[in-house]
């Protein structure tokens, strides 16, 4: 008697009819994975959450340099929390420049609610996982590409970014604010 | 003949198949490789979880993270490929009933196997090599963690050439007839993604040793993330290749169930060998310098072409199940071919559970995650090790075990020992499995980030608290963790157990698992409804009702998030 793991009984399978029970199912499901595919396309047009992939090739010096000129033009006070760090106030609609490093995220950042930003990040040492809590949104951060999402805050409070892509053995330790403003 | 003389073979009491006896000593060799490095994977995932777990938080963080390097490396490489070589040569020779090609080859690539996973496990236990198994540049580990996984690949190919010579060999003499049996059909698949697998990771590990002995300046950090991940998730279409083929395989063993249809199953595995490869993409969704037009193809599989094969095959394999009992008479209902099953068989039941919790946890979590919005809220959190733990720990690794069961009275020729401890094994590792898998999801959909040792960030100023359902879903995931441990150690244990202490098979002995007769009842109208299996119908629906739900709850949840471009 055949079975899966001796050769098929009638030479010339192909030719076989397909029983009722998978015609059905591989009708249902190929239609499903077309309409993924076209829904996939579609939310850039119908969904407000897209990657625009907007991106740049730099390295840690150039990306360093930005992020001190953007923290020294902006910065309005020192953290309530870490007093070491300072924190910045951009302009609504300007570029914003978040750096990742062993192991912080430098500047922390206070944003107004409802006003759109540029944020640019990128890596000044290895890869690292910009992680905006407790919104959970996520994006990969790595050396010589700085990436460009363009934020909307549409909720106020304080927002703490983690690190969650594996940088070594302080990486647990590696936080960061962003604190919308009303 | 002298092809007789240079391969004796046996006839094996339990299943009749012919069996090269020089295959079966790399099949022992190789599946006890697998079984050993399993026990060390497994020794490196109990402390990870063990620290994870805030209430226990075993290890100190550097232990930690090496322990996380180890356990990835071990159990997601190492465990996977030995036995994947076990499995190309069991169906390249056992079931084409033929002598193997150039054992002595398939010696060579079995050493450099052994070198290679025991100089990169070496180079992890110095402690400057905590790099994870993704291993991203510019992180850099010390040169013979690269070369260990080099030396490992290139034995790993050396066994993938022996399957390929193999088949080539057994056509060439005439040890069967007509086509390709299906599971060899979809061993073959496996053996073509894991040569594209090893190429690209040849492409990207080489230069990465290389810059790491000082001979290179650098390697993009970009480029590394799509080349490595052409080796990293292809692997794991490896894995699904290979345990779809056993899934086909135990269901024919257990009850002589054949395809419900050659072309629909092949043309499955064909779509793999097509599509299956361009997962790479699934990691670099939330990358920079990668366009959507590029992401979508990609991360799609090409329109989901490969997604479809996996319903496909998530349909047949249940299906040929349920048509076999039918056809013996459990025809009644719609489930009673299923109620009638031999749940107490590990072979079986490990099977089934493997096939409903790939399907249900890794499957549908797995589609959904990869959607290139979508994964804006899963990317890096715990979500991410929940659903592969669906995918390669309670999908592949239960397929595996379940398959030992059938090799141990078969190519080692031992009574499984505590039969009952075997019946109980496939639940414990897979519920375990299962319940953390979901759970760690659950927490990742929190925001808890994966590879993490503290996330309860003690003593930082910055400090963000999770709130508590995430604690109470990480305990909820380790606590079931440990289950799964608990039934990885048993199974161990039988197995080593088993070829240490099992009564050796006699020629009229029956053994342990019994494999159901294979021989059809001859009901000839069976089914429902005009469907010959409607109660997997049913089941696929359920499935599938299950996607689209978690899909759209996905999208809805996505929508909430501030506007971003």
């Amino acid at each position: 008697m055949p079975t899966s793991y001796t050769p098929p009984a009638k030479a010339i399978w192909w030719k076989e009819p397909i029983e009722r029970t998978e015609v059905v199912w591989i009708a249902i499901a190929f239609l499903w994975c077309l309409f993924m595919f076209g829904w996939m396309i579609a939310w850039h047009w119908i969904g407000n959450q897209n990657m625009a992939n907007e991106a740049y090739k730099t390295s840690p010096e150039a990306y360093a340099a930005k992020v001190e000129a953007f923290t020294a033009k902006y910065t309005v006070r020192q953290d309530k929390n870490d007093p070491s760090l300072p924190v910045v106030h951009p302009p609504a609609g300007s570029d914003v420049y978040l750096a990742a490093s062993r192991w912080q995220w430098r500047p922390l950042l206070e944003l107004d609610k409802g006003k759109s930003y540029r944020v640019h990040i990128s890596s000044l040492d290895w890869d690292h996982g910009f992680s905006l809590q407790p919104l959970n949104l996520n994006f990969q951060a790595y050396p010589g590409y700085e990436q460009v999402v363009t934020l909307t805050p549409t909720s106020a409070g304080t927002f703490t970014l983690l690190c969650n892509e594996y940088c070594g053995i302080g990486h647990h330790t590696m936080l960061g604010k962003i604190y919308v403003k009303e | 003949m002298s092809t007789m003389a240079l391969s004796p073979f046996r006839i094996d009491v339990v299943s009749g198949l012919r069996m090269d006896l020089k295959a079966s000593t790399l099949i022992k060799a190789n599946a006890v490789a697998a079984v050993v490095f399993l026990l060390i994977g497994g020794l490196f995932g109990a402390g990870v979880g063990l620290t994870r777990w805030p209430a226990v938080h075993l290890l100190p963080a550097d232990y930690f993270y090496m322990a996380l390097t180890g356990h990835g490396v071990v159990a997601l490489i190492v465990w996977v490929i030995f036995f994947e070589i076990a499995v190309l040569y069991f169906c390249g020779s056992t079931l084409l009933n033929s002598r193997l090609a150039t054992p002595r080859w398939a010696w060579a690539g079995f050493w450099l196997m052994i070198i290679g996973a025991l100089t990169t496990i070496v180079a992890v236990l110095q402690g400057d090599s905590s790099v994870m198994m993704t291993s991203y540049v510019p992180m850099d580990a010390a040169p013979h963690f690269y070369l260990g996984l080099i030396l490992f690949a290139v034995g790993a190919l050396i066994g993938c050439f022996v399957f390929l010579g193999t088949i080539v060999i057994a056509k060439e003499e005439g040890t069967y007839r007509g086509s390709l049996p299906l599971v060899v059909f979809g061993a073959l698949t496996a053996a073509i993604i894991a040569i594209f697998t090893i190429a690209a990771g040849a492409i990207i590990l080489i230069p990465t040793f290389l810059w790491s002995v000082g001979l290179i300046h650098s390697v993009d950090p970009m480029m590394y993330r799509v080349i490595w991940w052409a080796l990293g998730h292809s692997s794991q279409q490896i894995n699904v290749a290979t345990h779809i083929s056993i899934w086909y395989l135990i269901a024919s063993l257990v009850f002589g169930a054949k395809p419900m249809s050659e072309k629909v199953s092949r043309t499955a595995f064909l779509l793999y060998i097509l599509f299956l490869q361009l997962a790479s993409a699934h990691h670099l969704l939330s990358d920079p310098g990668l366009s959507s037009a590029w992401k979508i193809l990609n991360t799609s599989y090409m329109m989901y072409l490969a997604v479809l094969a996996s319903l496909v095959h998530g349909l047949t394999v249940p299906g040929s199940i349920e048509v076999a009992q039918r056809r013996r008479g459990f025809n009644r209902g719609w489930f009673e071919w299923l109620r009638k099953a031999p749940w107490g068989n590990p072979v079986f039941s490990g099977m089934f559970l493997s096939l409903v919790i790939f399907g249900f946890v890794g499957g549908i979590s797995g589609v959904v995650m990869s959607v290139e919005q979508v994964n804006m809220i899963i990317h890096n959190t715990a979500y991410v090790p929940g659903h592969f733990h669906g995918t390669v720990a309670g999908g592949t690794t239960l397929a595996f075990m379940a398959l030992t069961y059938y090799l141990i009275p078969v190519v080692f020729q031992r009574e499984v020992i505590l039969p009952r401890l075997a019946t109980l094994q496939p639940y414990l590792f897979g519920i375990g499995t299962a319940v953390f898998a979901v759970a760690f999801m659950g927490a990742g959909t929190l925001g808890v980030p994966r590879r993490h040792w503290d996330i309860t960030f003690a003593g930082l100023p910055l400090a963000h608290e999770f709130p508590g359902m995430a604690y109470m879903l990480i305990a909820i995931a380790e606590f079931a963790g440990v289950v799964a441990v608990l039934g990885g150690v048993a199974f161990i244990g039988i197995v080593v157990g088993s070829l240490l202490f099992g009564r050796r098979i006699s020629e009229d002995a029956k053994p342990y698992p019994r494999v159901a007769d294979a021989d059809a009842g001859g009901h000839k109208e069976i089914g429902l409804v005009g469907f010959e299996a409607p109660g997997t119908f049913v089941l696929a629906m359920v499935l599938f009702a299950s996607l689209v739900l978690y899909y759209f709850i996905n999208f809805k949840y996505l929508a909430t998030l501030w506007p971003l471009r």
